[in-house]
């Protein structure tokens, strides 16, 4: 009796799960570089969103037809998956069809796994035309030039490759079970509601070929799993994991209410204060003094570096941005692409210098993201409101207008007097605030 | 001829020992934008109508600071809300009403943190109210068979998800509601927020009003409704770009609901 098979098959699943979960530590690092904000509060509301938007993808149907296709795509990633635990436990163990002895349970199962296969094939083909043939304005808008493009297509053929691989390594199964007299451990489980037509492919060959192919489909069909589970990291395809606390940990306030920043509020609390002592040194001496607004991924908090690892690059919230679709630079999905490909940027600085940033005189205002874009910004919300999986590009667009405001003082020309007006008048235009009630006589 | 508005101030009001029903804030548009004030004089009309017992802050008022927090100055928002949060506690205020979505959204969403806790409620949702108490009746007047489309504000609508208010003053109306192919959560912005009303666009193939009008345009309607105005604004800029203010007028709810009624 060998064991290579298993030791083998062992030490793939470590390496396969083991590169997996060091990256899975990198992103958490690279998020806790943000700064930090409390999301702990009504976690009943925060339970109720995960289970409604990320597990009940109710956001998702907006638009129908991709609404539907993307759920059974989900469904059949999260159902077909179920046939993994089969899988790693024949390996490890040597058994074959371990669950076997459901019996009919088990047929149900593996025919409900082989329908979805064949629904996720259709689905994953009809995305690709949308995205290469039918070219919707959303998937070849030009902030998805180079790998975004690339990353889109390769899932697609990523997923029908292991569908297909999966449903080979069932057909060539099948026609080993049907061999009168029975072939070695290829004992009747099943329903195969699916590769029962992919099985007559097999018919005059070779017994022992069949089985070996059926190996081989077995083998790819799980190292093809663990491939694309590492591709994740440096893929859009993140979201499968991340749009779960994503949803848990957004914003419950209305979207209408902008934070108000607490280092300002103290400042201006001062200032306003006719008893404070404008030379009396501050109370804790060694506080450097805050920075207002984000220039760089560390200013942002950790929610907003969640977002950027979380968004899939959908384009939805482009799509209906005002801006963009009248123009401007300005795109809500870029601002999220620009924010996790600095905050990668750094997090290789960090593995490069021994797990301390050495500056690099860069960042993610004007490097990545430009004025130009953050100043086309209506903060209409159309964006938020608009993201299947709750992330907000108008916080980011905002920290960073703040940072170019009261940093820089870099405010396009008009706003500067429309600010003089509200500080001098009380009102962003030149009116004397003595006359504000002059409506009331006039005709 | 100088109509007799009336429009008491808080002042006013404290030195007669009286606090009024609800606090009328005005905005800036309101006060000083030549259109707007014709929406904030209709809606003291429907007020007076009504019997409502309101006042107006008057020469004490100042922006909420909406536009510099938008445009990312916190500073001057925040100084701009200390002080009106000064005021209106020292005349403890208890209810606001604002004809001005932005100035809405301020007063009821960024305030309290800063120690200004009111109930706030926009014009609309105010109307609303006093429909549903019996102290305001609507009728369809000059507007009944008019078919009417609103604009949604996106300070109003998305940003606090108030929708169906203002739909169901102007149903009173008696005229057909139609809806824009982007309307409600999917509304699309009118160019103003996120302080754009005070700049230049930035470079682009359209102005933001101009789409939108054309959204509008689509329903072929009589009247653009809005509640706010600086939609107001920009959709009667778009409508004028178009050519089309003999065919099309764009108005406040508040002045829907006026002028029916000939106040």
């Amino acid at each position: 009796m060998s064991y290579l098979d298993n030791i083998l098959f062992a030490i793939v699943l470590i390496i396969g799960f083991g590169y997996f979960i060091s990256n899975i530590k990198k992103i958490y690092r690279n998020i806790n570089l943000g700064i930090d904000v409390d999301r702990k509060d009504n976690s009943k509301q925060r339970w109720k969103n995960m289970a409604m938007i990320a597990l009940g993808q109710s956001k998702m149907v907006r638009r129908p037809i991709a609404g539907v296709l993307h759920i059974i795509v989900y469904a059949g990633f999260i159902i077909i998956n179920i046939e993994l635990l089969e899988i790693i436990i024949d390996g490890l163990f040597g058994t074959h069809r371990i669950f076997a002895f459901l019996g009919s349970f088990y047929n149900v199962l593996i025919a409900s796994f082989e329908i979805l296969a064949l629904l996720v094939i259709v689905s994953v083909t009809v995305f690709w035309f949308r995205r290469n043939v039918v070219r919707l304005k959303r998937f070849v808008n030009s902030d998805l030039n180079g790998f975004p493009k690339n990353d889109a297509n390769y899932i697609l053929y990523f997923e029908t490759l292991l569908m297909f691989l999966f449903l080979f390594m069932n057909a060539s199964d099948l026609h080993l079970q049907d061999i009168p007299g029975g072939y070695s451990h290829f004992i009747k489980a099943g329903s195969f509601p699916v590769s029962q037509f992919i099985a007559p492919l097999f018919d005059g060959m070779n017994n022992d070929l069949v089985a070996m192919l059926s190996e081989l489909f077995w083998w790819l069909h799980i190292v093809g799993i663990l491939i694309f589970m590492n591709y994740l990291y440096f893929s859009k395809h993140l979201h499968i994991l991340l749009a779960f606390p994503n949803t848990y940990f957004a914003n419950l306030n209305p979207l209408g209410e902008f934070d108000n920043l607490e280092a300002v509020t103290k400042e201006v609390k001062m200032m306003m204060d006719p008893n404070a002592d404008p030379f009396a040194a501050p109370a804790d001496g060694d506080e450097t003094p805050a920075k207002f607004g984000a220039s760089d991924i560390q200013d942002l908090s950790w929610v907003q570096l969640l977002n950027a690892y979380t968004c899939t690059e959908c384009g939805r919230c482009t799509s209906v941005c005002p801006a963009n679709t009248t123009g401007k630079k300005l795109s809500p999905r870029k601002i999220m692409m620009d924010t996790r490909d600095r905050m990668e940027e750094v997090g290789r600085n960090i593995d490069a210098n021994k797990g301390v940033f050495v500056p690099d005189n860069k960042s993610l205002l004007n490097d990545y993201i430009t004025p130009e874009e953050l100043w086309a910004c209506t903060s209409c919300n159309a964006c938020v409101e608009e993201c299947p999986v709750s992330i907000s590009p108008l916080s980011i667009i905002m920290d960073m207008r703040r940072y170019l405001v009261m940093e820089q003082s870099a405010a396009p020309a008009a706003l500067n007097s429309m600010m003089t007006n509200v500080e001098n008048n009380g009102a962003p235009w030149p009116y004397n605030q003595q006359d504000r009630l002059n409506w009331k006589n006039e005709n | 001829m100088s109509e007799n508005l009336i429009v008491p101030t808080m002042a006013e009001m404290l030195a007669q020992g009286k606090q009024p029903e609800v606090l009328f804030w005005v905005g800036c548009a309101g006060s000083f934008d030549d259109r707007a004030k014709k929406i904030t004089k209709a809606f003291v009309r429907i007020l007076n109508s009504a019997n409502v017992s309101f006042a107006v802050l008057g020469t004490e008022e100042s922006c909420t600071g909406d536009p510099a927090k938008r445009a990312g100055n916190e500073f001057l928002f925040q100084m701009q809300a200390m002080m009106n949060i000064e005021l209106l506690n020292a005349y403890e205020a208890k209810k606001i009403v604002t004809a001005c979505p932005h100035c809405f959204n301020t007063l009821k969403n960024e305030y309290p943190e800063l120690g200004g806790k009111y109930e706030v409620v926009h014009h609309t949702e105010f109307l609303k109210s006093l429909l549903n108490d019996g102290r305001l009746s609507i009728e369809g007047g000059q507007f009944k068979g008019k078919k009417i489309t609103f604009h949604d504000p996106c300070y109003l609508g998305r940003a606090n998800k108030i929708y169906e208010a203002p739909r169901d003053l102007i149903e009173k109306l008696d005229v057909e509601l139609v809806e824009m192919k982007r309307s409600k959560a999917n509304g699309l912005c009118c160019g103003a927020g996120g302080a754009q009303m005070f700049k230049d666009a930035e470079k682009g193939n359209k102005e933001i009003n101009i789409e939108r009008t054309e959204d509008a345009l689509e329903t072929t309607p009589d009247i653009i409704a809005t509640g706010c105005p600086f939609c107001n604004t920009m959709m009667t800029d778009g409508i004028k770009h178009k050519e089309k203010e003999a065919e099309v007028k764009v108005m406040d709810i508040a002045e829907l609901i006026a002028n029916a009624q000939d106040l």
